[in-house]
């Protein structure tokens, strides 16, 4: 009888583990990171030879050295957090726009457009509330197009939003060289009245960034967990017929959703532009939208988590940037250190939603 | 007439370029694979062949053409499909994400080629393998030269150009006549019934993975060694040709034989801004110039929303594509 039962049993199986808890994905996390810090060590030592651990002492030093350092790390990271922000609700819903890039750079544009050239004519607080307006639309605009299309007719979002990306290039392009005129490069913008500019808060006018970051963290938290707005949301993106078959409109929802994150990446550029740059370029967004993106997925859309992987990723741009005057090696080495780390913690993903089962343990599995 | 010919032979060179990216991309999504890793995959290509060609031309006493141009492409070759390994061992075998993967995988990429760059550069701001560049855009002899200008438009590339033609057709072939193709194709649209009529799905992706990035690789190897005049410099030049390869896929509604015009169309767009005025001697001022370089990315947005208005069944994508198999989970 038990001749026709022995079929052979696979080394290994795959189980899927059932929810998941948030304590168990971030001490995953917490590991891969320190694997992937023992394989850039290596790498250091391997190619350049040097100590490692004096390596990440140096660039420790990237964010911690100073109070101006720490200061610009807590700018920087509120930067690409908003974005993050901003991405978080569209990327639950698994539209993949990577075209935050984008609507920042319109968002931006908008404001600096606003501040030369109605600058002097209005009172400053109509001024704001204009640049606000117009770079949030202008986000919004850059958005609704892709998802509109992707809303009716199923247009692939991923490559037309990394389209859009280029024409708003062009177009900011475009508009630097007409503001620039003769000059060869186009500095700041007001210069001389410093009109629109936000002001110093704590000697530093990129303060108000920061507050505005701090609020659209709690208020996107809120929005996802505790509205019906982000529960729609989350049932779109677990599966759209399961939201049409509860009477959600998956069309709508999908456009609003995705209009709010352009406005939130429009309101990005103008926060840029009046709190951080006070001009505006091809790379005022510098890489942001692409790089909120990671910090979106692995943070699992929870804003709080967000926090902690935009400080990661950006302490590892300032140590990088510490690395290379102290040892004489390039930037690049925090694309590097930083790409490992990615490939680790995505990776780890998998041991925190599977079981591995090796043979051996069935029998037990079976009695029970 | 001669703005014409140089327009043609620039354009044809840099749509050489993406159409390597974009065949290799085609194989990628055909098995369900989205790799947006692209660019990074050239970086690794284009740099690991330039750099095994720039230290055979210093060190070797007599070097040759031919063994330069052999270890500049197995290099490149090696390296993209290392590139690719690391994304199908996250993504298939462990499930990651395919659009963050490859986000970060183009982050990585970028990062390797421009760190060991600089060693190379030490402190020039570019450097150059011109043996290897002398190799690689060698025009074929007398036809070239001898047949005036509609001569110098067929035959004034080097040999990178001709063998992207000869391999677009040949995956035309293997995709849609053989049944590897057949097999492939299947692992991309449904998974499931794949590993149901007992295909093994797991090594078609991680094959089709790792063959796309080592094709899309000889794209950057093309750009740095013939485009650019075997020149090696720190820009972000490749990304957005990694992009546009990306999207040329699209536009060729993942059909290799497509991609051959399509990418054709894309250099003669791309290079519109600078010909196209000086051909009908007109003075453009400098922001309307700006404006002109949104050209290719507008006509593949139209593609974009034409191809999903029309719904034809034949154009749309792998209906996998992006997901992760995994066996237990229907």
């Amino acid at each position: 009888m038990s001749k026709g039962m022995t079929v052979k049993e696979p080394f290994l199986r795959i189980v899927k583990r059932d929810g998941v808890k948030r304590s168990t994905r971030l001490l995953t996390i917490a590991i891969s990171i320190f694997a992937a810090l023992i394989v850039d060590a290596l790498f250091i030592f391997l190619v350049t030879g040097l100590n490692p651990f004096s390596v990440y002492g140096v660039m420790f030093q990237g964010t911690f050295g100073n109070r101006m350092r720490f200061s610009w790390a807590i700018r920087d990271i509120a930067g690409l957090l908003l974005v993050g922000i901003a991405l978080a609700p569209v990327f639950k819903m698994k539209f993949w726009n990577i075209g935050a890039e984008g609507q920042i750079l319109m968002g931006g544009l908008a404001t600096a457009l606003v501040m030369v050239y109605v600058g002097d004519k209005v009172p400053t607080v109509v001024l704001f509330l204009v640049m606000l307006v117009t770079s949030i639309l202008a986000g919004a605009l850059w958005a609704f197009l892709p998802a509109f299309f992707k809303a009716h007719w199923k247009t692939n979002e991923t490559l037309f939003t990394l389209m859009m990306n280029y024409v708003a290039t062009s177009i900011v392009a475009c508009a630097v060289t007409i503001l620039r005129g003769q000059a060869s490069s186009l500095g700041k913008l007001n210069m001389k009245t410093k009109i629109g500019w936000f002001p110093a808060i704590f000697g530093e006018r990129y303060t108000i960034n920061i507050l505005v970051v701090l609020v659209f963290t709690f208020a996107m938290y809120f929005y996802l967990k505790y509205t019906k707005q982000g529960y729609e949301i989350s049932v779109v993106g677990e599966s759209e017929n399961t939201a049409r078959y509860a009477g959600i409109n998956v069309k709508k929802v999908i456009i609003r959703t995705v209009t709010l994150s352009g406005a939130i990446c429009g309101l990005c550029g103008f926060l840029l532009v009046c709190g951080r740059d006070q001009t505006i370029s091809v790379s005022t967004a510098g890489g942001r939208g692409f790089t909120a993106i990671i910090v979106a997925w692995l943070a699992k859309f929870n804003t709080f988590t967000m926090v902690l992987i935009s400080f990661l990723l950006i302490f590892l741009e300032m140590g990088a940037g510490e690395i290379s005057s102290a040892f004489g090696l390039n930037d690049y080495v925090a694309d590097i250190i930083s790409g490992v780390i990615l490939f680790f913690i995505l990776g780890s993903e998998f041991f925190a939603n599977y079981k591995l089962i090796f043979r051996g343990k069935k029998a037990k599995e079976v009695q029970e | 007439m001669s703005v014409f010919v140089s327009w043609i032979l620039r354009a044809v060179a840099f749509g050489t370029i993406i159409m390597y990216g974009a065949m290799g991309e085609t194989v990628t999504e055909k098995s369900g694979n989205l790799n947006l890793g692209v660019p990074g995959i050239m970086y690794l290509g284009g740099f690991a062949g330039f750099a095994s060609a720039y230290f055979y031309e210093k060190n070797a006493t007599n070097p040759s053409g031919i063994v330069c141009i052999l270890l500049a492409l197995v290099c490149c070759i090696l390296a993209s499909m290392a590139g690719g390994l690391i994304f199908s061992f996250l993504t298939i075998t462990l499930r990651a994400n395919q659009n963050v993967t490859g986000l970060a995988l183009t982050t990585f990429g970028m990062g390797v080629a421009n760190f060991f760059g600089v060693y190379i550069l030490n402190g020039a701001s570019y450097t150059a393998a011109p043996l290897a560049n002398k190799a690689f855009s060698a025009k074929i002899p007398v036809l070239s030269e001898k047949l005036g200008p509609v001569g110098e438009m067929l035959f004034g590339y080097g040999f990178l150009a001709y063998a992207a033609i000869a391999l677009a057709i040949a995956l035309h072939i293997v995709l849609n006549k053989t049944k590897v193709g057949l097999n492939l194709r299947a692992v991309g649209e449904n998974p499931a019934t794949a590993d149901a009529a007992g295909i093994n799905v797991t090594k078609y992706k991680y094959l089709a993975t790792c063959i796309g990035a080592g094709i899309s690789g000889i794209g950057g190897l093309y750009y740095v060694l013939d485009y650019n005049q075997g020149i090696w410099a720190t820009t972000g030049q490749i990304e957005a040709l990694g992009w546009l390869a990306l999207a040329l896929v699209i536009f060729t509604t993942w059909r290799p034989l497509n991609g051959i015009w399509g990418a054709y169309l894309f250099g003669i767009l791309y290079w519109l801004y600078q010909f196209l005025p000086s051909m009908l001697g007109l003075k453009v001022p400098n922001y309307v110039t700006d404006l002109i370089q949104m050209i290719p990315y507008v006509v593949t947005i139209i593609v974009l929303i034409a191809v999903s208005l029309r719904k034809k069944r034949e154009s749309q994508p792998p209906a996998s594509l992006g997901l992760a198999y995994f066996r237990e989970e229907r």
